[in-house]
């Protein structure tokens, strides 16, 4: 019986092809000379070029991470592209030049680039293969004064906006892919809510890659100035390949006082095959910085990739200040997933709260890493955590590795963790009730996720619940 | 009755056990429509093995004999196949499913019964109205609705819950599993209320149970005492009462 749960657990990826679209690439291999190339086809200003080469000699010196619990052979990153973009690509007067190929790609991911067919109440960036393609609804937000760009266009139209913010959170300094990534990141989303705006609609990043042998490097930046909020949604698939492909994005935050974000991710590279051939290795930087009374959330469902490395993260700098971390990570055949959250309690009366489910099948390893940190200064700090891991089969496996620091004796800290398996008596259950043991599992597995599917936007949690029902289907055996 | 087939269930020499065990030892008995059988024995007498294998649990292997139902094999269906045709299990151990509502789950179930039998979806409204009737059956507060399949349920809502799942399914077969332990003397009434008023001419019930007591609320046609893995003694509902007054000893030494 449990070998008919694993069943229940394969599934085709349905994402994995490829597109045919000419690219502009650079040869492989990463050095000054391509970090000057990148900057110079992105006509770059020198203090970006300065900041991108100051990152690139500070990697030189940075050993990458071993600490996360998963294994890979080591990565080549003189074998790995650094820039490829769609030749079509150029500085768009409106969405209908968009190459029409590249617009059937996002069709067939279900993203609709054309305004009047797109999906009323949402904005999207499409970035493929880490270039901005085109960008919905800006007239209707910048009505608004919301900007919404891609990064490339945020350099160039609102340079003070992005020096002053870019690299606030997360450091060039701050960790190997980090620094990958300020050297040689290629485009992304720019966004910036002004002062007591509520963003009028969800704003939404569809990353694509498709170029093989390409390594991802998109960097996001939100703004919300004083009093403003914005709903963010990000969602990503990849074509099936054989070799795997690095993807290190860094995401920054800033909620000015009195504001909130909310940033909710549906990610769904490819995850390599049952045999663990293939699939993209996701080693990503998410970071926020609260303010005053303001709030930054972060949802997460992880369903795709080899191998997850992410840590979504908010300091919790002003007093007041709330961060949210609400987490669903699949792993199945042999993908591994280390990721969990970071709460740097700095301010006064600061609030956080961790919700983190992990599911294990097949041969997937799950790990959650947390750190809870309260800074002398925050008085009556608040953290609550919980971390519930669901198994299904015997070969999975699911660890738990929280840590916590507590500098200011008034502040509480709660942390409650479980580990259940699918119980055959469960699905039993279910099947005596005239329900599939397919079924079944989806329903139990759902039920099991149900307080971090509450936290996505509308649109989100049905295609959230409908990826897990694909990631959890299969034949029964 | 001259034709075999004509049984709603018909059990010959039925021997099954769990983790290499033989816990039932040859079990022979027939069920007509209309009927109330109870099933009563000591603790460990093999009753739930018996209800888990007629509700086709995997974790049980059948070693010999056979069922059918209304004629046809019924050991080798799938469980949820034997649901769709009618079986329906109240269990001794009802399991909890955190995170799916009531609702849902038993919405789920009907219309995959429904589908089973090529029917259409029940409209959500409707099926809301549906339950509440039936939920005044069994003196359920609705709330109940949205809490979660048994997770935090005391152990007297468990089993009352599995008689609104029951009167919802509306099932031919119901088998139930000690549904009176652990009940007061009120729910006692209320759930045997409930199997009461969902008995019909075309349907059949399986009583589990070790205590006389509920078979004063459900009055069974026959009763049948299993003891190490068969049924010792057979009889009409006079025979729980010598039961209830004299014990089960004098049958254990006879088996
Ligand atoms: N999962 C199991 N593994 C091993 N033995 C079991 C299991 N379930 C029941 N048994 C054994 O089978 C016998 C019959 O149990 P059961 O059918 O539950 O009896 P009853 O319902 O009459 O009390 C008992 O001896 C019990 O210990
Ligand atoms: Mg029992």
């Amino acid at each position: 019986m449990s070998t008919a749960i694993e069943s229940l657990v394969n599934r085709e990826y349905q994402y994995g092809f490829v597109s045919d679209i000419e690219s502009d690439t650079v040869a492989p291999g990463l050095s000054e000379d391509v970090v000057r190339i990148i900057s110079a086809k992105k006509n770059e200003p020198e203090w970006l070029l300065e900041w991108r080469l100051k990152a690139y000699r500070r990697w030189l010196t940075m050993k990458e991470p071993h600490w996360p619990n998963v294994t890979y052979p080591p990565i080549d990153y003189q074998a790995s592209r650094y820039w490829s973009a769609p030749t079509s690509v150029k500085p768009l007067q409106s969405l209908d030049e968009v190459d029409p190929e590249l617009v059937r790609t996002y069709e067939k991911l279900g993203i609709s680039l054309n305004e009047q067919k797109f999906l009323s109440g949402v904005a999207v960036d499409a970035i493929f293969d880490s270039v901005s393609v085109g960008t919905t609804m800006k007239e209707e937000l910048a009505a608004h004064g919301v900007i919404f760009c891609s990064f490339g266009e945020a350099v160039k139209e609102h340079p003070d906006l992005v020096r002053k913010y870019l690299g606030s959170v997360v450091p060039y300094s701050d960790n190997f892919f980090a620094a990958l990534n300020s050297a040689v990141f290629s485009d992304g989303s720019f966004c910036y809510v002004p002062k007591g705006v509520k963003c009028p609609m969800e704003l939404s990043t569809y990353f694509r890659i498709n170029a093989a042998d390409t390594g991802q490097f998109e960097r996001t930046l939100i703004i919300a100035d004083e009093g403003a909020s914005v709903s963010y949604l990000e969602g990503c698939t990849a074509p099936k390949r054989s070799t795997n492909q690095l993807h290190a994005a860094v995401v920054e935050i800033i909620a000015l006082d009195n504001a909130a974000v909310k940033y909710s991710t549906v990610q769904n590279w490819y995850a390599g095959d049952a045999e663990g051939k293939g699939g993209i290795y996701n080693f990503v930087t998410k970071r926020g910085k609260a303010h005053t009374n303001s709030k930054i959330s972060w949802t997460q469902v992880e369903t795709g990739s080899a191998i997850t490395w992410k840590y979504p993260s908010v300091i919790l700098q002003g007093d007041n200040s709330t961060g949210e971390f609400y987490s669903v990570a699949v792993v199945n055949n042999m993908q591994q997933a280390d990721t969990g959250t970071k709460m740097i309690h700095i301010g006064k009366n600061t609030k956080s709260t961790i919700v983190s489910k992990g599911i294990s099948a097949g041969h997937g390893n799950n790990s959650y890493r947390g750190r809870v940190k309260v800074m002398p200064r925050a008085d009556n700090a608040r953290n609550y955590t919980q971390c519930d891991s669901m198994l299904i089969g015997n070969r999975c496996g699911a660890h738990t590795f929280p840590y916590i620091e507590v500098e200011n004796p008034s502040a509480t800290v709660e942390h409650e963790a479980s580990t259940s398996k699918i119980g055959e008596d469960q699905i039993f259950y279910c099947k005596q009730r005239g329900i599939s043991a397919e079924q079944a599992v989806s329903m139990i597995v759902s039920g099991f996720c149900r307080e971090v599917f509450q936290e996505l936007p509308m649109e989100f949690a049905l295609e959230a619940q409908q990826l897990l029902g694909i990631t959890l289907e299969g034949s029964v055996g | 009755m001259s034709i075999k087939n004509e049984y709603m269930l018909d059990i010959k020499s039925l021997r099954a056990g769990i983790a290499e065990r033989e816990i039932l030892k040859g079990i022979n008995l027939t069920i007509n429509p209309g009927e109330v059988h109870a099933v009563m024995g000591p603790n460990g007498s093999g009753k739930s093995t018996l209800a888990q294998v007629l509700a086709g649990n995997p974790a049980y292997e059948v070693l010999g004999g056979s069922a059918t139902y209304n004629g046809e094999e019924l050991l080798v269906l799938e469980p949820e196949v034997r649901a769709q045709k009618g079986i329906f299990l109240a269990f001794q151990y009802p399991v909890e499913i955190p995170g799916v509502t009531n609702a849902y789950f038993l919405r789920s179930a009907y219309n995959e019964i429904r589908k089973a039998r090529g029917e259409e979806e029940i409209d959500p409204l409707d099926f809301l109205d549906l339950i509440e009737e039936r939920m005044k059956l069994v003196e359920m507060d609705s709330s109940m609705l949205n809490r979660s399949v048994n997770a935090g349920f005391s152990g007297g809502e468990k089993k009352r819950n599995e008689i609104l799942q029951m009167a919802v399914l509306q099932p031919k077969l119901a088998i139930l599993d000690e549904t009176d332990s652990g009940l007061d003397i009120d729910a006692l009434r209320i759930v045997a209320g409930g199997v009461n008023a969902l008995r019909r001419p075309d349907n059949a019930t399986i009583v589990v149970t070790h205590y006389q007591r509920l078979l004063n609320y459900i009055v069974p046609d026959f009763v049948h005492v299993l003891a190490n893995g068969r049924i010792v003694r057979s009889g009409g509902k006079e025979l729980a009462l010598e039961l209830e007054e004299r014990g089960y000893d004098w049958l254990l030494d006879a088996a």
